[in-house]
């Protein structure tokens, strides 16, 4: 349970990071972190006290087995989030050449 | 089968486009028109194919047996979402044929445009929640990347605010999903449904709340619609039109449907938000638009309030309400996909958004004119349009349930969207025209979509006539209130 509530715990860092920073590369970190603890959330779900790894080799007996389904998805949702952040680093770096700047309180054309 | 084509026409599309139609603006046109095309073709035969089928149709990847595999689902509601999603893509697609010569490297732009496609279609049809997530993040990825397409400073801003905000969501949205998955051991979507009541209760409601707050973003529901008129007035119009008329639909009514429906039915007091919320978007929505004067951010707020529209008709839940939501989702889809391809059009001829200097444009712009005011009305809820229809029912929907100050928020909401549409009616079209503008001919294929869409506007209250109702969408209700139907049919592969 503790190992739940300090993974959803560095969630809300992340959390925090997008909502109360100011500048641009700082808020992709921040998504960064909120997506790391998924990720961790999701690894916790699949673990096993005193289990083994989930492949069947010779000469070993079927045991109790870390759920394998979790990493699997992990895997994509890394790919996923790769994907994400490189558009928003791209975007970044296009914003700094039009603006000049990394801080969001000047980058306001936008209204309403 | 023809459940996975619609994932691999658009996604082979792409791909090719990427990989031989490189840096060729006319091969990679050639491609997604004739892909667009014949979605739309198998998206109509789909809506045959469960009519004869009788019930929800499955394909299973892979040849494994379904809960262990990644299951395709169609049933009415899924099928019913493809047309409305491939009939604005076709219309979008056809209208870019000029309108995208405007910018550089066009072929970039189809590939985005088929790849985020492949993505809707796939969330519409996919059984399996993780599946239904990855499909959310590819049709997002080519959303974001096509709302900075134009890379100007506004385009940029706008769509890196979208991408945060999009990426929160669906973090939450994969929270959501893991804590099923850990409660219920399962990703197919029917057997999550079968065995939820093994959930304990007040992570249950956790996973409401999760779920609720990450599609409610992608739906912009009223306190999470900031991202909406910033990211859908800065994408080239036709995108504008997919992304207002069908992707805030797919991604986020479609969901909370299939979800709050289907997968982990909610309670009477989870739905009630569902009204409460709709409700503030129709009227928070339409104040904001009637303080606009660029027409595509005016647009773009009337689409946060429409939306509130489709919400309060799933939050009343009785059969009459959920008529009209998806009536008026179909609805919704074809005039506000038509209203941003002519405030396409009219940006394209006269290179401005702001309704102070256009004036005129009816004698010169003839089909823009014409098409826009259908669908000005529509939006309205004039009679003898198909806006009138679905706000009709939504509002005896509202009386029936005996909850009349949302019946009065609607057609409150319809009052002001009318005075608002007549405004761009007067500002845009009639009037003198503006001192220093000049304009330029519409080119045949961009007023061909928009007449197209047009013809729609006014053909779809066929789908309200007695005979062809019972047969579309009392189908398509029947199939959202019977759960049962869904897991049986799909747990039993």
């Amino acid at each position: 349970m503790g190992l739940y509530l300090l993974c959803f715990i560095l969630f809300l860092v992340g959390l925090y990071g997008v909502i109360a920073k100011k500048n641009l590369v700082k808020i992709i970190i921040g998504l960064g972190i909120m997506s790391y603890a998924v990720n961790l959330f999701f690894i916790l779900i699949g673990y096993r006290h005193d289990a083994v790894y989930p492949i069947l080799e010779k000469g070993r007996h079927a045991a109790r087995m870390v759920d394998p389904l979790p990493q699997a998805l992990i895997l994509t949702s890394i790919v996923v989030e790769l994907a994400v952040t490189a558009l928003l680093v791209a975007l970044a770096v296009r914003i700094y050449e039009k603006y000049k700047t990394f801080d969001i309180t000047k980058i306001r054309r936008l209204k309403g | 089968m023809i459940i996975p084509c619609f994932v691999v026409v658009p996604l082979a599309a792409s791909f090719c486009i990427i990989l031989f139609a490189r840096k060729s603006n006319n091969g990679a046109m050639t491609l997604s028109v004739l892909a667009g095309t014949a979605l739309f073709f198998m998206s109509l035969l789909s809506f045959v194919l469960v009519a004869e089928n009788g019930g929800p149709l499955s394909y299973a990847t892979g040849g494994w047996k379904i809960p262990w595999t990644i299951g395709f689902v169609l049933d009415y509601l899924s099928s019913f979402i493809l047309i409305s999603i491939n009939t604005v893509a076709v219309a979008a697609l056809w209208y870019s044929i000029r309108y995208i010569t405007r910018y550089t490297d066009a072929w970039k732009y189809y590939a985005l445009f088929m790849l985020m496609l492949g993505g809707m279609n796939g969330f519409t049809v996919t059984g399996d929640i993780f599946n239904l997530f990855v499909f959310m993040e590819i049709s997002l990825l080519a959303a974001y990347a096509l709302v900075a397409f134009g890379c100007e400073a506004e385009e940029l801003e706008a769509a890196f605010k979208y991408t945060v905000m999009g990426s929160i969501s669906s973090t939450l949205v994969l929270l959501a999903i893991g804590l099923i998955y850990a409660s219920t051991s399962t990703l197919n979507m029917a057997h999550i449904a079968q065995n939820l009541p093994l959930v304990h209760k007040p992570l249950l409601l956790f996973v409401y709340g999760l779920l609720f707050v990450g599609f409610g973003f992608k739906a912009a529901l009223v306190p999470f619609h900031a991202w909406l008129p910033d990211a859908h007035p800065a994408a080239p119009a036709p995108i504008s039109a997919m992304l207002s008329g069908v992707l805030i639909k797919t991604l986020g009514v479609y969901a909370l449907i299939r979800f709050f429906y289907h997968v982990v039915p909610a309670p009477e007091n989870v739905l009630n938000i569902f009204s409460v919320l709709g409700a503030a978007s129709i009227l928070i929505g339409v104040f904001m638009a009637k303080l606009q004067f660029d027409i595509k951010r005016l647009l773009a707020f009337h689409s946060v309030s429409q939306i509130g529209y489709i919400i309060l008709g799933l939050g009343l839940g009785t059969p009459l309400g959920l008529l009209g939501a998806v009536f008026h989702l179909l609805n919704h889809g074809l005039f506000k996909s038509l209203l941003f391809l002519n405030a396409g059009s009219i940006e394209y001829g006269l290179g401005t958004r702001d309704l102070r200097e256009m004036g005129g444009l009816n004698r010169e712009m003839k089909s823009t004119a014409v098409s826009s005011m259908i669908a000005s009305l529509s939006i309205s809820g004039i009679p003898p349009f198909n806006g009138f229809f679905s706000k009709l029912i939504l509002i005896l929907a509202a009386v029936q349930a005996k909850q009349p100050i949302y019946a009065l928020a609607a057609a409150a909401g319809s009052v002001l969207t009318l005075a608002s549409f007549l405004k761009v009616q007067r500002y845009a079209f009639y009037g003198e025209p503006a001192a220093s503008r000049k304009s330029e001919k519409i080119p045949f294929s961009m007023n061909l979509a928009m007449l197209f869409l047009a013809g729609l506007c006014i053909l779809s209250v066929v789908l309200m006539i007695p005979g062809i109702k019972e047969q579309v969408l009392d189908k398509v209700v029947d199939n959202i209130l019977n759960r049962q139907d869904y897991l049986e049919i799909i747990a039993g592969g």
